[in-house]
Order: C-alpha cells, then sequence, then structure tokens
C-alpha cells in the first residue's frame, strides 16, 4: 500500500546541496511493521514525511493505496493524513491548552464527526492506553510517558490503517519505551500497518521488518530476528 | 470542525492571555463606544432643541427684516392688516426687544424686554401661570402694563403674588398683569427672565423703534407652506427683493436641524470609525503574532487532517469573537458614557438601536477583514515547516 520509488530530497543551502533522501525504493504492505533505523541525519525523518504526506519529494512519486500522491490537492491530502496515516512524534506534540479528551479528539472533529461519537470514541482510545480517568487533565499535569500514550490515543482515535511513529521512545526511559512499543506491537497484532524509526537497535529487531538508512540510501532490508518467534 | 467549535477555542485562546486580549480590543472598545456616545450626545442634543422648539408652536412663522429700503417698509398695521386679508394666517404679533434697567430695590438690573401684541402668547405657546395675558386695549391705548417671566417673578417678589405690583423700567412705572409660567428652568438669561410689555409702549422706550421681527401663528398646520407664501408675496410687493427679508417657519428649522444634525453624526462617526480601523489593525498585528507563536499548533493540526479551511477559519472566528468581544464591551462602555455625559450636561440620554448595531458590526467585520490576512497565512503554512517551527 506504500510504494516509493526513486525517491529524492535535495536540500540545497548556498555553496552545496544536501541528499536527505537519495533514490530510496521502498515498498510495504498492509499489516507489515517495519522499523527504519540509520544515524542521526542519516534521512530517516525525511522519509517518513513524505510517506506521511507532510512533506513533499524534490523528485520520485510516492503511491499511496495505489494513488500517486503528487496528484492530490491541499484538502485531498489533509483527508488522507486525516483518514489514513496516523502520527506519533518524539516530542508529543499535544496542544497544551486542550485537555487529553479534545487532544485525542481533534482528528476526529477534522473528520466533521458530530460531538457525542468523538467524545466516544475519543474515551475509548483513551481507555486503551489506560489513560481515560485523566481525561479532563491538561498535558502538562503529566509525565512523558502518559504524554506519548496520549499521542498514540490521538493517532489510533480515527482507526487509521497506518501509524507512523518517529521515534516515539526516543524520550522515554527504556521501561517507558517498552511499554509504549509493546502497544504499538499489539496495534500491529490487530491489522494496523506501523512504520517506526529509532535508534535503539533492540527496539528495531522487534519489528517484523527492518530497514537500514544511510547517507539518504537503504542499504539493507531484512526481517526482525525476534519479530519471528510471535508467528 | 464546526462553527462552535472554533467560537469555544478561540474564547479559550482570549481567556488564556486576557492582557493581551484586553488590550487588543481597546481600539475596538473605543472605537464603538465613541461611535455610541458621539451618536447619542448629537441626538439628545438635537431632541433638546427639537423640544424647544415644539414649544414654540409648529404654526409658528417668524419674519426678520433685514432690509433698509429706504420709503420701502412694512408697519405692523400692514401686517395686521394681512392676517385680516388671508384665511391662511391667524395672528400676528410685532416683536420688538429693548434692552432696559429694572430697578430692583435699590439696585439696576439689566433685563430684556419685548414689546409684543396681545397675540403673542398665543403665537408662541406661552402659558400664563397668574393674571392674564396683555390685552388689545392695553396695546391699543399703549397703557403701561406688563407680564413678567417666572424668573423675575421668583427673584423680585419672592413669594409675594406680583400681580397688581408695580416693575420700573428705565424710570417707568408699569403695572404687572400678570405672570408666565415657567418654560426653561427659571433661570437668569433665559427664557423666563423677560418682561413682556405692549409694543406701542415698547417702541417709545428706544431710540430703534422700528418693527423688524414679526411671529406669525398659520390657520392650519397643514397649510403652512401656504401661509409663509403669502407672507413672502406681501413683502416681495413692498420690497421688490427678497434678500430684505426672512420668513422662517419652525417647521423648516426642524427640518434644517435634521440636515444639520445628520451631517454631523456623520463627521463624528466618520471620526471614531478611524479608532475602529486603527483597532482592527491592532489585532491584524496580534493575530500576526499569534500565528507565528502557534506556528507548531497549525503544524500538529495539519498533520491530524486539518484543511487549510479549518485552520482558516480558526483564526478567522478568533479575530472575529476578539474584536466582537471588544464591541461588546465597547457598548457598555458606550452607554454607560453616553449617559454619564447627558445627565452631566442635565440632557435626556437618546442611544438608538441602530448606533449600537451599527458599531457592534462594523466592529465584528473588521475582526473578519484584519484576521482573514494573518489566516490566511497561517492556512498556506506547509505542514512540515510548520511541524519543525520552534
Ligand atoms: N529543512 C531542511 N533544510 C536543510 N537540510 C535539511 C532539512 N531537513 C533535513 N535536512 C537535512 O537532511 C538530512 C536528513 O535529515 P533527517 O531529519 O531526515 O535525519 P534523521 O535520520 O531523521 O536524523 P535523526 O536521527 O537525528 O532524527 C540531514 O543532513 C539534515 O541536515
Ligand atoms: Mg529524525
Amino acid at each position: 500500500m506504500i510504494e516509493l520509488r526513486d525517491i529524492y530530497k535535495i536540500y540545497s543551502d548556498g555553496d552545496g546541496e544536501i541528499r536527505a533522501l537519495d533514490g530510496v525504493n521502498l515498498h510495504i504492505d498492509r499489516g507489515e511493521f517495519v522499523a527504519i533505523v540509520g544515524q542521526s541525519g542519516s534521512g530517516k525523518s525525511t522519509c517518513m514525511n513524505i510517506i506521511g504526506c507532510l512533506d513533499v519529494p524534490t523528485s520520485g512519486t510516492y503511491h499511496l493505496n495505489g494513488t500517486d500522491v503528487s496528484t492530490m490537492n491541499d484538502i485531498e491530502l489533509a483527508h488522507i493524513r486525516n483518514a489514513t496515516l496516523g502520527f506519533i512524534f518524539q516530542q508529543y506534540n499535544l496542544l497544551p491548552k486542550l485537555n487529553l479528551l479534545e487532544n485525542v479528539e481533534l482528528p476526529l472533529i477534522y473528520r466533521g464527526m458530530p460531538q457525542k461519537q468523538r467524545e466516544e470514541k475519543a474515551k475509548i482510545a483513551l481507555e486503551r492506553v489506560g489513560l481515560l480517568d485523566r481525561a479532563k487533565k491538561m498535558p502538562s499535569q503529566l509525565s512523558g510517558g502518559q504524554q506519548q500514550r496520549v499521542s498514540i490515543a490521538r493517532a489510533l482515535a480515527g482507526d487509521p490503517p497506518v501509524i507512523l511513529a518517529d521515534e516515539p521512545t526516543g524520550a522515554l526511559d527504556s521501561k517507558t519505551g517498552r511499554d509504549v512499543l509493546d502497544f504499538i506491537k499489539k496495534l500491529n497484532q490487530e491489522g494496523t500497518t506501523i512504520v517506526l524509526i529509532t535508534h535503539d537497535m533492540s527496539i528495531a529487531e522487534e519489528a517484523k521488518r527492518i530497514v537500514r538508512i544511510q547517507d539518504g540510501k537503504i542499504i539493507s532490508d531484512q526481517p526482525g530476528r525476534r519479530a519471528t518467534y510471535e508467528f | 470542525m464546526n462553527f462552535k467549535q472554533s467560537f469555544s477555542l478561540a474564547l479559550k485562546s482570549l481567556k488564556t492571555s486576557k492582557m493581551r486580549s484586553f488590550l487588543t480590543m481597546l481600539g475596538i472598545i473605543i472605537g464603538v463606544a465613541a461611535v455610541i456616545i458621539l451618536t447619542s450626545m448629537v441626538d439628545s442634543m438635537k431632541q433638546l432643541m427639537v423640544d424647544e422648539f415644539e414649544s414654540m408652536g409648529t404654526n409658528l412663522i417668524t419674519v426678520n427684516i433685514t432690509g433698509r429700503g429706504g420709503n420701502r417698509t412694512v408697519n405692523p398695521e400692514d401686517m395686521i392688516k394681512l392676517v385680516e386679508e388671508k384665511d391662511t394666517l391667524a395672528a400676528v404679533s410685532p416683536n420688538i426687544t429693548i434692552p432696559a434697567y429694572m430697578k430692583n430695590g435699590n439696585e439696576n438690573q439689566s433685563v430684556s424686554c419685548i414689546g409684543t401684541s396681545e397675540n403673542y402668547h398665543e403665537i408662541n405657546n406661552l402659558e400664563i401661570s397668574s393674571g392674564r395675558y396683555l390685552s388689545y386695549v392695553d396695546v391699543e391705548r399703549r397703557q403701561k402694563c406688563c407680564v413678567i417671566g417666572s424668573y423675575i417673578a421668583k427673584s423680585v417678589f419672592e413669594g409675594m403674588d406680583p400681580v397688581g405690583q408695580i416693575v420700573k423700567l428705565n424710570g417707568n412705572s408699569f403695572t404687572v398683569v400678570g405672570v408666565a409660567a415657567e418654560k426653561a428652568g427659571s433661570t437668569q438669561g433665559g427664557q423666563d427672565d423677560r418682561i413682556y410689555l405692549p409694543y406701542t409702549v415698547a417702541r417709545t422706550l428706544t431710540f430703534m423703534s422700528r418693527i423688524s421681527n414679526y411671529s406669525f401663528s398659520a390657520a392650519d398646520k397643514d397649510r403652512l407652506d401656504e401661509a409663509i407664501s403669502d407672507i413672502e408675496e406681501a413683502l416681495y410687493k413692498v420690497y421688490q427683493n427678497d434678500d430684505y427679508y426672512t420668513v422662517v417657519s419652525v417647521s423648516a428649522i426642524l427640518d434644517t436641524l435634521d440636515e444639520l444634525t445628520g451631517t454631523l453624526t456623520l463627521i463624528l462617526v466618520g471620526i471614531a470609525g478611524i479608532s475602529l480601523l486603527v483597532g482592527g489593525i491592532g489585532i491584524m498585528n496580534i493575530m500576526l503574532v499569534s500565528v507565528t507563536e502557534r506556528t507548531r499548533e497549525i503544524g500538529v493540526r495539519k498533520s491530524l487532517g486539518a484543511t487549510p479551511w479549518n485552520i482558516l477559519s480558526q483564526f478567522v472566528v478568533e479575530a472575529a469573537t476578539t474584536s466582537g468581544c471588544g464591541g461588546i464591551l465597547g457598548i457598555f462602555v458606550g452607554i454607560g458614557g453616553a449617559y454619564l455625559l447627558c445627565s452631566m450636561m442635565n440632557m435626556k440620554t437618546i442611544i438608538t438601536a441602530g448606533s449600537v448595531i451599527i458599531a457592534f458590526s462594523v466592529s465584528a467585520a473588521i475582526g473578519i477583514a484584519f484576521g482573514y490576512f494573518p489566516a490566511k497565512k497561517a492556512a498556506k503554512l506547509n505542514p512540515i515547516d510548520a511541524l519543525r517551527h520552534d
């Protein structure tokens, strides 16, 4: 369902150009759990942002569910981000002036769901991450791990078929990071396609497939070691 | 995202930064308050004048002879004859105002004396509270009698019944035959500080014995224009030039007053409008700051599926809410200010719904207009650039 073909992302600044992505070809099927690993600055986030329709490649084509993303207008892209993709950011990116429930409701609001229904859905999502009892709290009243769980609840509230997580455990200690990872694995088992960026090899090993990026190029693409045990 | 949502979100963001919101609104508050206060002042002032003029009688026609047309002149007898000839005219009073000194105890005080005919009080809606007004006989026989205003009755006779008493004017004794009812609060120099004499007597007290002012009353309010043209015709026959006299009716004055206050209102509202404009620019300014500050929020919203339209409407609604709240506060300040100022000036406060509605809708419209540009900027942001912003 995700199909990147000859993707280049080139930033030019005065004296030279930076090839953040240098001819990437990547195919991800429905239900996969892909971990993207690589050194800092290797182009992982750039790749993820293109998959997430937040950024556009300098050249190359990206097909999502068979449609060429470059042919979509702003409104269609917004609908894709809203219904097809769920984002989990390293920095959580919760809106500080909204309480947890309102934060989780956001994607549903943009979907035009009526108030009652979306409140219900948001509560279910919060319940799944175990934070329903704090629904009326503000993000600043939570620990980092709890905030990340809220951002996961927000990503899955709208039941998107794909979840994109850019270093979701990067700001968490290893114990909380593992909890979050277990949750993401559970989502994958329920059928959600997962693309996850991480520095932590022990986390990447849990994925079904590990894609290694270096200097904007994919240098290896192999199954995760531990993931195989589960099937 | 529906309107209610954007609205409650906007209210929330107003509440979280109260001081800034208030300062942003200040221009709008001042503008709206100014529009309401200024229009209310003009309306109240106008009503005061209208009441004054209407108390003079809407049938009243005032003639002033301004020209010195050599031998050509009119005298009171001509005017009385005119009234008898024309059925559009009911009565006339020749008026002559003379400065006089009235002896009050050992002091001489200056007082305004008006020589009139016996018809004056009816033509000018002057009521008599005790005694009677001047009579035909008084005028014809040049009786030294007078009617005094309520201020003089109070200040000179201090509770005594003035009727039958004597007042001394320029050394002549006049018998008081009546007291005029209070018309304008019995103040010194006002309409109640007057003495009315037979005009035949008054003209003997001054060197300027020519009578150049006449008040007519029209027989029928609906035939006022006819009455005016009858008078003008007669005067034109004498002077052969309409620069030598003016014929003015209270209705015409009221019409002019209407026009005048209309223009005045427009000018004042225009000036107040500048404040609204400045307020709008203030809103635009703060919205631009807000868009910059919240770039990351915009990025997050876009990553969650907000369309450009969602973002645009969020910021426009926020700007409109800011200016709308400013408008509502401005209405309160304006109404309060109008009542305060009018009561300080002893006027009845008049606030028209129109001025309130216009002031409010203009303020809301300004919020939308000036919020649009920053909102458009926010809506156009590229999601990844917005997310990276900090
Ligand atoms: N907006 C930009 N302008 C210029 N260069 C950029 C921009 N965004 C990214 N780059 C460059 O592109 C390259 C890849 O960046 P990217 O963020 O994808 O790395 P990353 O693999 O996610 O690194 P990290 O693990 O540190 O997050 C880097 O060299 C970076 O400097
Ligand atoms: Mg990165």
